[in-house]
């Protein structure tokens, strides 16, 4: 008998009996649709952490130094670039303040930073110009503000030229940036970027406690970190009293607890694909009891042992497929509801989730198929005929 | 052509051995029409599923078509079943799912024979039986002799050796008991070997051989070739 025949047989078999059919795959439907589901989701926020992650810099350094009398002064850590391992260097200190133009009063926080600091941390200007290195040599009162500050405070984005006034000093906006909405790293959308050295005045804070450091490439990264170690050693004379936290090694360990959430999920969700499997046995060891004289029948006409084997096996492996592909097409729906809700996160069923998951329902027909194969292929044709 | 010799089948019944057929020797020739008549108990079934080889004998031998059948493997018999017996059943024994064309192109399907030969195959066996207008009706839209005539044709699609029929008029009103034993006859009269299975001396004269099966032995055959 060919296999298209035994589809064909299946295919009738299980449309003659449409609810228990129905109920049969729903295990597997389940069991599809929570795998895919569950990897797909930590997939896609493993995507959007790991983006983010990426837009922070691959080789860079981010230093803390929580001793406050170490004084280090902004010349001493730009003297730093000099070093030839070590790319750019960008300080920068933050704070909250209240900005008042027009009328209106807003709440920001407060960001001092040098003209690097858009090297590290993503900044799109809208419109105008960045922090540049004059502003903070003269300590010139300029900001760049983000976009929601200016569409709160002037209604609209087009503010270059306009004067804000922040805690009490009047700033001129020379750059609006674009909006960048909610983000894992904070937004930079309700900022106020001013001079480096106008931030230390306006929060009252003396030396440097913040800056990030590049590497000159990505082969000198763990030169340059420790450098950084050993000079601020040097100058704290505590290593308890500075911290420099390496990107990519944070990276890494996301990565490395997200794909293992990934497999762990699987393996759970996995567990009811089996419980699926057991129903779609049940049903079919039910099947060949009932279908007891039918079975005779066939084999009293010819039927050979390994065509009920493969009647049956292929209608499992239909029965299990068919769920495995409902399943697969409800969870592709349900992500892309998702993904059109959350409109930071982009949930995909990818090929090999969806090649896996399909592949294992298969399997799970195949193998839970074999034993009441077997047993309906086992019948004596002078038995089964008897039985009534 | 079969030949079956000193056939014996013996069955345990708690302590007791029953001896269902106890030394059955019986020629069957090309073209016969022969009747098995018996009553209950009389080895009658049993010797019918050897015969259909359903079944295998404890001892004895039996040859269809000059081929030994005695020492077959389970897949071996499955052929013969298929190619050289075609089963008429008294509960007829279609399957409810398909249809009487796809009923009738069952055993051809598990010869591996192509859709277009099964086609033409099976719409002559329905044909022959008179029912080529409901080739697509299922069984349970069929009366009980129409159920039996596509019985008939499914047994004959493979054009087989031997036709068995098992009581074929056991669940039939008298008129389609008429029907089928007509068809029979006329199938007969076509160059069929035809063995009836039966325990009603009416339905048995209908044969022109009739052998009669009392505790598992021959005590009559009007063919007289016992041995």
């Amino acid at each position: 008998m060919k296999v298209g025949q035994a589809v064909k047989m299946a295919i009738a078999s299980i449309r003659s009996n449409k609810m228990r059919s129905f109920l049969t795959m729903l295990g597997i439907i389940i069991g599809v649709l929570s795998v895919v589901l569950l990897v797909s989701l930590v997939q896609g926020a493993t995507g959007s952490i790991t983006s983010e992650l990426d837009s922070l810099g691959g080789n860079q350094l981010t230093v803390t130094i929580t001793d406050p009398s170490s004084k280090l002064t902004l010349s001493d850590v730009n003297s730093l670039e000099d070093k030839d391992e070590i790319g750019k260097v960008a300080a920068y200190n933050s704070g909250n303040g209240t900005v008042k133009a027009g009328g209106n009063k807003e709440e920001v926080s407060i960001s001092g930073i040098t003209e690097n600091y858009s090297d590290f941390s993503e900044l799109n200007l809208l419109n105008g110009r960045g922090i540049l290195n004059i502003d903070n040599e003269y300590r010139l009162n300029v900001c760049v503000i983000g976009n929601s500050v200016a569409v709160n405070l002037f209604g609209n984005t087009d503010v270059i030229g306009s004067q804000i006034r922040l805690e009490g000093k009047d700033y001129l906006i020379v750059g609006v940036l674009e909006e960048q909405g909610e983000s894992m790293m904070g937004s930079t959308d309700s900022t106020v970027y001013i001079p480096f050295t106008n931030a230390q005045r306006l929060l009252y804070s003396t030396g440097v406690t913040s800056f990030y450091v590049s590497s000159s490439s990505a082969e000198t990264l763990e030169l340059a970190e420790d450098t950084m170690d050993s000079f601020l050693l040097e100058r704290t004379g505590d290593s308890d009293s500075f911290s420099v936290i390496n990107m990519a090694t944070i990276q890494d360990t996301i990565n490395a607890v997200l794909s293992t959430m990934s497999l762990l999920l699987a393996g759970i969700a996995g567990i009811s694909l089996v419980v699926g499997g057991i129903g779609i046995m049940n049903i079919m060891l039910v099947s060949v009891t009932e279908r007891t004289k039918e079975i005779g029948v066939r084999k009293a006409i010819g039927a050979q042992k390994r065509d009920i084997v493969t009647q049956f096996i292929i209608e499992s492996v239909t029965l299990s497929l068919m769920g495995g592909i409902i399943g697969m097409l409800l969870s592709m729906g349900i992500l892309g509801l998702l993904t059109a809700i959350l409109a930071d996160y982009t949930f995909t069923v990818s090929i090999s989730v969806a090649a896996l998951a399909l592949g294992f329902s298969m399997m799970v027909g195949l193998i839970f198929g074999i034993y009441p194969a077997n047993k309906a292929a086992k019948l004596k044709p002078i038995d089964a005929l008897r039985y009534s | 052509m079969i030949t079956l010799r000193n056939i014996k089948k013996i069955y345990e019944v708690g302590d007791e051995y029953v001896h269902a057929l106890d030394g059955v020797s019986l020629d069957i020739h090309d073209h016969e029409f022969v009747a098995i008549v018996g009553t209950s108990g009389s080895g009658k079934s049993t010797l019918m599923n050897i015969i259909g080889c359903l079944d295998t004998a404890d001892e004895g031998s039996y040859a269809i078509d000059e081929q030994d059948v005695t020492d077959m493997t389970e897949y071996q018999l499955g052929v013969i079943r298929n190619k050289k017996i075609g089963f008429i059943f008294q509960q007829f024994n279609l399957l409810q799912k398909l249809d009487a064309f796809e009923n009738v192109e069952l055993p051809l399907i598990y010869q591996g024979i192509p859709g277009g030969q099964r086609k033409v195959k099976a719409t002559d066996a329905l044909k022959k039986v008179g029912l080529e207008k409901r080739i697509h009706h299922k069984p349970n839209q069929l009366s009980g002799g129409q159920q039996q005539r596509v019985a008939v044709a499914r047994a004959l699609v493979t054009e087989p050796t031997l036709i068995l029929a098992d009581e074929p008029t056991g669940n039939l009103d008298s008129k389609s008991s008429k029907d089928i034993i007509a068809l029979l006859h006329e199938l007969h009269d076509q160059g069929n070997t035809i063995v009836l299975i039966t325990h009603d001396n009416d339905i048995a004269e209908e044969a022109e051989r009739k052998v009669r099966l009392s505790d598992g032995k021959i005590i009559s055959d009007t063919g007289g070739v016992i041995q």
